[in-house]
């Protein structure tokens, strides 16, 4: 048999495909067949390589080359020179923006070289279309040696001993809530794998299901020998139709090879898995509202006790775990509990997946053990702060989450040290600000999120976190008041502790360590009007000064409410009680005339 | 496809795969494995660099011996194509210029199975950016 001697791996993720990665694959095939080369080298599409700032990605195996923001009339030249005559392409390699020199591989690049991946170890290697890919790397194996050779309750002691807690962002340990389930008495029992990923800027859940399919049907398979479920459901939002079309080929092709359905693995073991669909409402993802949405009710939380483990869909005992906290099982039953546990820290063992957004120079999903350091993650791994500007802070845990700052930089971050600092893990979107972001401003960004996402069943959550998002606005348009700050904290904690579901008891949390870690900016807002960073527009005015004003007209010609005078040739002045602050006039202005004051 | 009922019929699935994703396998950590790269520019190729990579690949596949062949540009011994560079795991890369099939033969039984030097080594007069 001729052997490859080339792979072209193309990402097939969500943000690669919107720019074209399909076509790119497309034509790299077509290109091949051109040159006769379709017995050397083959093409294969694999899921996100998380560096997702410069895509789409092509890596070329052996070699590990990384090319970046790669079109589909690249094709011809890699074809052409790195294929046939071995000249990497330069121009496509990725720069080292601190060097601003070429890598030649991934190997040397900083976004991978910290990085240690577990959940992710498929995704951006193997084709998830493909099971036998799957197969090939171990896949499947745990499900066998667990159905094989252990019993439920080892399995159950195995998951416990490895430490692994919940990725959906509470943090529960896993083998705890097997466990708890599995004691459950029940004709029926459910495995439900929550896939309705919510929280802004996350999207580790949907390069999982993307990139590595399989991983999360075998967990699911292994959860369900364990507390001794036949049936398991998927609960996934609607607007992950990629994640959904391989979810739906994977599954087709473990029942097509007998690792889904009855009599698995000779053993008498029978597993099937369904998928729900949820309309992509933030509530949904706390276990109680998604499971009435399953059972096709309004997604409302209810009172826990009674838990799923003991009454969930459709009031039988049923275990809810994460994508990610899924997609770690396999690797803790073939490598073994202690392997697992002696990665991270004391009490958070394994590695996270974190989605870096915001003014970051890498956006894209990183896994690192726990225990790494912000810093590690934001200036190593993240590439730093985009165009060379300061670190202000990070927002993790999403809107459940709050801002840690520089002096947070050194914590070593696992469940319990972001909680300490007045964060939370929540599902690892990690959202970095820059010196221009008003901390106000980004508090009632959240707050609007959770005003608009709040499920209204409970008043403090309906109506305070409403009564919240007005005192941010009255703060940033410059008419709050100090009696407002002594407002937020109490009302704050007054939702905190009387809100029903997750939801509303972590809402306040951006306004809580804005205001403990930025009081300053607030105090500006309400004592000196103003706004630091220069973000909140009605606490901002647009000056001409008087000495640089060349009287071009420009200013006033862009000016869309006409609120800027002046004679040509003489100094213009803006009409503050027309001005929007549209911002037109300064972007014009070619002699550095006009400035926010 | 017909059903795995076994353990063993997955781990059969998993050695017919095995062929085609040890290539992508053995990229994680060619460190640990023997490196070999051919020079495949013009000059390269002319000589026949072709035919010794291909060879390469399907000779150490049949010994089993798990390698990373790649092919680089130029390395600047136009006289001497086509060569190819031998990194052993925790040895200095070495060049050998005028490999032919028998050549390539003679360097995976002597230098890469057994570490014994032999004729046709040349001098590395470069450094390399990478090693740094």
């Amino acid at each position: 048999m001729t052997q490859f001697k080339m792979h072209l791996l193309v990402c097939g993720g969500t943000g690669c495909r919107a720019s074209e990665s399909e076509q790119l694959f497309q034509s790299l095939k077509k290109e091949i067949i051109e040159k006769g080369l379709e017995n050397e080298v083959q093409v294969i599409t694999t899921g996100c390589f998380g560096f997702c700032e410069k895509g789409p990605i092509v890596k070329v195996m052996p070699d590990n080359t990384f090319y970046t923001q790669v079109k589909p009339e690249d094709a011809i030249e890699i074809i052409a020179e790195h294929v046939i005559k071995g000249r990497k392409v330069t121009r496509l390699l990725y720069i080292n923006p601190e060097t601003e020199q070429a890598v030649s591989d991934s190997k040397h690049m900083g976004f991978y070289r910290k990085q240690l991946r577990i959940a992710l170890r498929n995704c951006g290697f193997i084709d998830p279309e493909n099971i036998e890919e799957y197969i090939s790397r171990d896949g499947y194996a745990a499900l066998a040696k667990c159905l094989t050779e252990m019993t439920p309750a080892q399995v159950i002691e195995e998951m416990k001993k490895s430490g692994l807690r919940g990725r959906g962002g509470g943090g529960f340990p896993t083998g705890l809530k097997w466990e708890i389930t599995s004691k459950s008495q029940a004709d029926q029992k459910y495995v439900v794998c929550n896939a309705d990923e919510g929280d802004p800027g996350a999207f580790m859940d949907r390069s999982i299901l993307e990139g590595d399919p399989h991983s999360v049907i075998e967990a699911m398979a292994i959860c369900g020998y364990c507390i001794g479920a036949t049936k398991g459901i998927v609960y996934i939002r609607a607007e992950y139709p990629l994640a959904v079309e391989r979810l739906k080929i994977a599954m087709k092709q473990a029942v097509e090879f007998g690792l889904l359905g009855k009599d698995i693995f000779g053993t008498g073991f029978e597993f099937e898995i369904d998928i729900r669909y949820g309309a992509g409402a933030f509530v949904c993802g706390e276990e109680t509202a998604l499971i009435h949405s399953m059972e096709g009710l309004r997604g409302e939380p209810t009172i826990k006790p009674p838990f799923p483990s003991v009454s969930g869909y459709l009031e039988k005992p049923t275990n809810v775990n994460n994508v990610e906290t899924f997609g770690n099982v396999p690797v803790i039953i073939n490598k073994g509990a202690d392997w697992f546990a002696s990665i991270g820290s004391e009490k958070s063992k394994g590695t996270k997946v974190f989605a870096l957004a915001g003014k970051i120079n890498n956006v894209g999903l990183i896994e690192v053990p726990m225990g790494t350091t912000l810093r590690d993650i934001i200036f190593e791994i993240g590439g730093g702060i985009k165009d060379g500007k300061k670190f202000k802070a990070v927002q993790t845990g999403g809107p459940s989450g709050g801002c840690l700052t520089e002096k947070h930089l050194d914590i070593q971050i696992d469940f319990d040290s972001l909680t300490a600092a007045g964060s939370m893990m929540g599902s690892g979107g990690m959202i970095v600000l820059d010196e221009d972001d008003c901390m106000v401003s980004i508090a009632k960004f959240y707050l609007d999120f959770t005003v608009e996402e709040s499920c209204g069943k409970c008043a403090p959550c309906r109506i305070g976190n409403k009564r919240l998002n007005e005192m941010l606005e009255k703060i940033c348009e410059g008419k709050g008041t100090m009696k407002d700050l002594d407002l937020l904290r109490n009302l704050s904690h007054v939702i905190k502790d009387t809100s029903l579901c997750g939801l509303g008891q972590t809402s306040p949390n951006p306004v809580l360590s804005t205001m403990d870690n930025f009081y300053d900016e607030y105090l500006a807002h309400i004592v000196d009007h103003k706004c630091p960073s220069g973000q909140c527009k009605a606490l901002l005015q647009y000056v001409i000064e008087a000495e640089n004003c060349v009287g071009c007209t420009a200013c006033a010609r862009n000016c869309p409410v006409n609120a800027i005078a002046g004679e040509r040739k003489g100094v213009h002045v803006i009409d503050q009680a027309t001005c929007i602050k549209c911002g037109a006039c300064l972007e014009k202005c070619k002699f550095n005339a006009v400035f926010i004051k | 496809m017909s059903k795995i009922t076994s353990l063993a019929d997955l781990r059969n699935i998993k050695a017919n795969v095995e062929a085609k994703m040890s290539l992508r396998e053995r990229s994680e950590s060619p460190e640990s494995m023997v490196q070999i790269r051919v020079a495949m520019a013009t000059c390269g190729i002319a000589s026949g660099a072709k035919i010794v990579m291909d060879y390469m690949i399907n000779e150490l596949d049949k010994r089993n011996i798990p390698a990373v062949v790649t092919q680089t540009g130029c390395m600047g011994y136009c006289y001497a194509e086509p060569t190819i560079e031998v990194t052993r795991p925790g040895h200095q890369p070495l060049v050998f210029g005028y490999v032919d099939a028998k050549k390539a033969d003679q360097i995976i039984g002597k230098y890469i199975m057994n570490g014994e030097l032999l004729d046709g080594i040349i001098p590395v007069n470069y450094e390399n950016i990478e090693g740094k």
